[in-house]
């Protein structure tokens, strides 16, 4: 029978899952993904996680717990830098994530925590998943198409999402499975929505608010639809670029959002104790007032955002600015 | 033109040195208090650090004062302090400010910026880059003349016969320095201050129990981030011990010598560098720990990230080493009474534990 390597469905997840599904799979693993965030898995989190901790810390504990005894393993990977020669890292919790889990959780599989620093030089990557390779026991030929297999899933992976698919879209399109359709046909708002992918693409945590969006005919666009290149240039007008990965994404695309495209509003997704966040929200909130001119609503969740909470605050905005574009 | 900088315990005595006598106008921001607090608790991000918070408030006091420029340190992060001052500038600038926010990043990641910088400074009042450095290393030496007075005043103050007496010979030490002009003024006012201080009636026979202080830097150096904290330990006969001064880190302090120690001591628990001083708390109680000291208490900003990592942590180092750990996190409803409280209950705590092993035979 084969291992079992447990992948925590949020964080890192929504970014990379594609790559490491197939790598882990060429290698002759199985691969099994915590269930999606649910209340259960809010509330183990909750209960086991430093309480100081912000709500998607929380909810990766839960699904850390979620898949303590179904698998032999769980990858959970300190992702220190993935940009070649970049000089960003990411948010000290992702630095010291593997060591926060082990302090916190008791009788976990062995967590492999496959440091990822592609700063360091050209072939990073690849270094680093020979190690990982070298770890199951696997031949270097065997290893060496895992790694192309897995890079020729990410490519496509991109590719979906530049074709405006979101993650969690693009992940059903990859295992053969066909996604709901996408916007509804009496769209006539377009928004850009802007936070960490582990916000905005968990239906749970931020309370379906992408469909809701949808639902009143708003059509989205997020980050990971804009080719990466096309951001960074223009963080070059930021005065300094922040240090989080994450953190640097968002605001490079509300930036990107902002100036390049055509958006009616901006709406920031921020997780509740998110300590970036406090500093990225109000970056974002003052550069549209001041600069950019458009209107913004920033939306924290935290453990407790009801569906009622949401749904007002959206259908307010959304309201105003139809009444404003004259097509209400 | 009119300068004024962040204020973090008693730098400011060298910080105002140093602007004045590049021919600039130094304005002190006066020390932070409730309204400084209010102030930037109502336009800082409700989430921010509470550092953050004060700083904006003492820019905005500052500001009061005619400040024109305000020049502050960068950093490399990867904490939120490396951004601060960019999103400052922005909050100023939204509430109708033109005061400009120079942010100086150390020389080493940005040689150019750092010259650049240095010029717009020098070049209006016609200071040489060879008296600039004079400046700035007699400005130097006065921070560590500062932090040297205060880390003797940490020794004596658990000590004295008089409660309150090192406090008042520590501010006229503070005086002194603060007028000294010239590297050979600033060495005799520290010659002087230490022996006015290591003359204040002691008595090394009362026992105490030691305790090590670790966190987040501004809160730890900030009395009035942290209530007083320290001086509040030593008044109740308790020894204090703290790495983070602004001179340096680990500079004489005598329980371990080098970053490097600490980052090894916290290898086994967390071995990557987080930011902020989040591995440094870690590494810290393990070393205090063996050092045998009594008990640890982390000081934090509420939601500062590095130290959040540190937290969820520091019960398993505790556990192992059988190091009690108070964690108090600090925000703007924290109260001076709640943190006294929280104090005595765990001095209290740290006499019973000694007791009991006193009493327990050794085996
Ligand atoms: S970036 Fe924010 S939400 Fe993400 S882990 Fe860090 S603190 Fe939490
Ligand atoms: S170390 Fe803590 S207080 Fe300092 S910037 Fe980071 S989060 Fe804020």
């Amino acid at each position: 029978m084969p291992q079992k390597i447990g992948i925590p469905r949020t964080l890192g997840y929504y970014a990379y899952y594609p790559l490491w599904k197939t790598f882990f799979e060429e290698l002759g693993l199985e691969v099994i993904t915590s269930s999606p965030t649910s209340k259960t898995i809010l509330d183990a989190g909750v209960k086991e996680a430093v309480n100081d901790a912000c709500i998607p810390i929380k909810i990766l504990h839960g699904h850390v717990i979620d898949l303590k005894g179904k698998v032999d393993y769980i990858f959970l990977p300190r992702l220190v830098s993935v940009r070649k020669f970049g000089t960003e890292t990411f948010c000290p919790k992702f630095l010291g994530l593997p060591d926060m889990v082990r302090a916190a959780i008791a009788d976990l599989p062995e967590i492999i925590d496959t440091r990822v620093d592609l700063a360091k030089g050209r072939f990073e990557l690849f270094r680093l998943c020979c190690k990982l390779g070298e770890r199951f026991g696997a031949s270097l030929p065997r290893v060496i198409r895992a790694y192309w297999r897995a890079l020729m899933v990410y490519r496509q992976y991109q590719r979906l999402l530049r074709e405006r698919y979101t993650p969690v879209e693009a992940i059903e399109i990859l295992d053969g499975r066909q996604p709901e359709s996408q916007d509804s046909p009496k769209e006539s708002l377009v928004f850009a929505v802007v936070g960490y992918p582990y916000a905005i693409y968990d239906n749970f945590l931020n309370v379906n608010l992408l469909k809701r969006l949808r639902g009143l005919g708003v059509r989205i666009l997020t980050a990971e639809m804009i080719p990466t290149r096309l951001l960074i240039r223009e963080a070059k007008k930021l005065p300094k670029n922040l240090f989080w990965h994450f953190s640097n994404r968002a605001v490079q695309a509300a930036w990107y959002f902002l100036y390049r495209e055509r958006v009616d509003g901006i709406v920031h997704v921020t997780a509740f104790g998110c300590g970036p966040d406090a500093m990225v929200d109000r970056m974002i909130e003052l550069e549209a007032k001041n600069n950019g001119h458009r209107p913004f609503l920033s939306l924290t969740i935290d453990e407790h955002t009801g569906e009622a909470g949401i749904q007002t605050r959206v259908e307010a905005f959304v309201d105003m600015l139809k009444l404003r574009r004259g097509v209400l | 033109m009119k300068i004024s900088f962040p204020r973090m315990g008693n730098s400011f005595i060298a910080f105002k040195m140093l602007i004045n006598s590049l021919g600039h106008e130094a304005i002190v921001p006066p020390a932070p208090s409730e309204r400084t607090l209010s102030l930037g608790v109502r336009y800082a991000p409700e989430f921010a650090c509470i550092p953050f918070k004060i700083l904006l408030g003492t820019y905005l006091e500052a500001i009061e004062l005619g400040t024109e420029m305000i020049i502050t340190s960068g950093g490399v992060g990867p904490c939120r302090a490396g951004y601060y001052g960019v999103l400052h500038q922005m909050i100023l600038n939204d509430l109708g400010h033109k005061v400009k926010i120079m942010v100086i990043e150390p020389p080493l990641r940005d040689i150019f910026g750092f010259i650049r910088n240095v010029k717009t400074l020098i070049k209006p009042t016609r200071i040489g880059w060879r008296t600039f450095w004079h400046h700035l290393k007699t400005a130097w030496e006065k921070l560590v003349a500062l932090d040297d007075i205060e880390r003797i005043s940490h020794q004596v103050r658990p000590y004295e016969v008089n409660r309150g007496e090192t406090t008042k010979v520590y501010e006229r030490v503070l005086q002194m320095l603060d007028e000294a002009r010239n590297i050979q003024e600033i060495t005799e006012a520290r010659v002087e201050g230490e022996r006015l201080l290591r003359q204040i009636p002691c008595d090394y026979n009362r026992p105490t129990l030691k305790v090590g202080i670790i966190g987040e830097i501004y809160v730890v150096i900030e009395p009035f981030a942290n209530h007083d904290l320290q001086v509040t330990l030593e008044s109740m006969g308790v020894e204090t011990q703290r790495a983070i001064y602004l001179s340096g880190y680990t500079r004489d302090c005598f329980v371990f010598d080098s970053e490097h120690d600490v980052k090894k001591a916290a290898a086994p628990y967390l071995n990557e560098l987080i930011g902020g001083h989040g591995i440094n708390s870690v590494g810290e109680t393990v070393l205090y720990a063996r050092h045998g000291f009594d008990g640890v208490v982390q000081l934090a900003p509420f939601a500062c990230i590095p130290e959040i990592v540190a937290k969820s942590i520091l019960p398993k180092v505790s556990h192992d080493l059988g190091i009690p750990v108070l964690t108090l996190f600090i925000d703007e409803q924290t109260g001076k009474a709640g943190i006294q409280t929280r104090l005595e209950a765990f001095v209290d705590l740290l006499w019973q534990r000694r007791q009991m092993m006193e009493v327990r035979p050794a085996i």
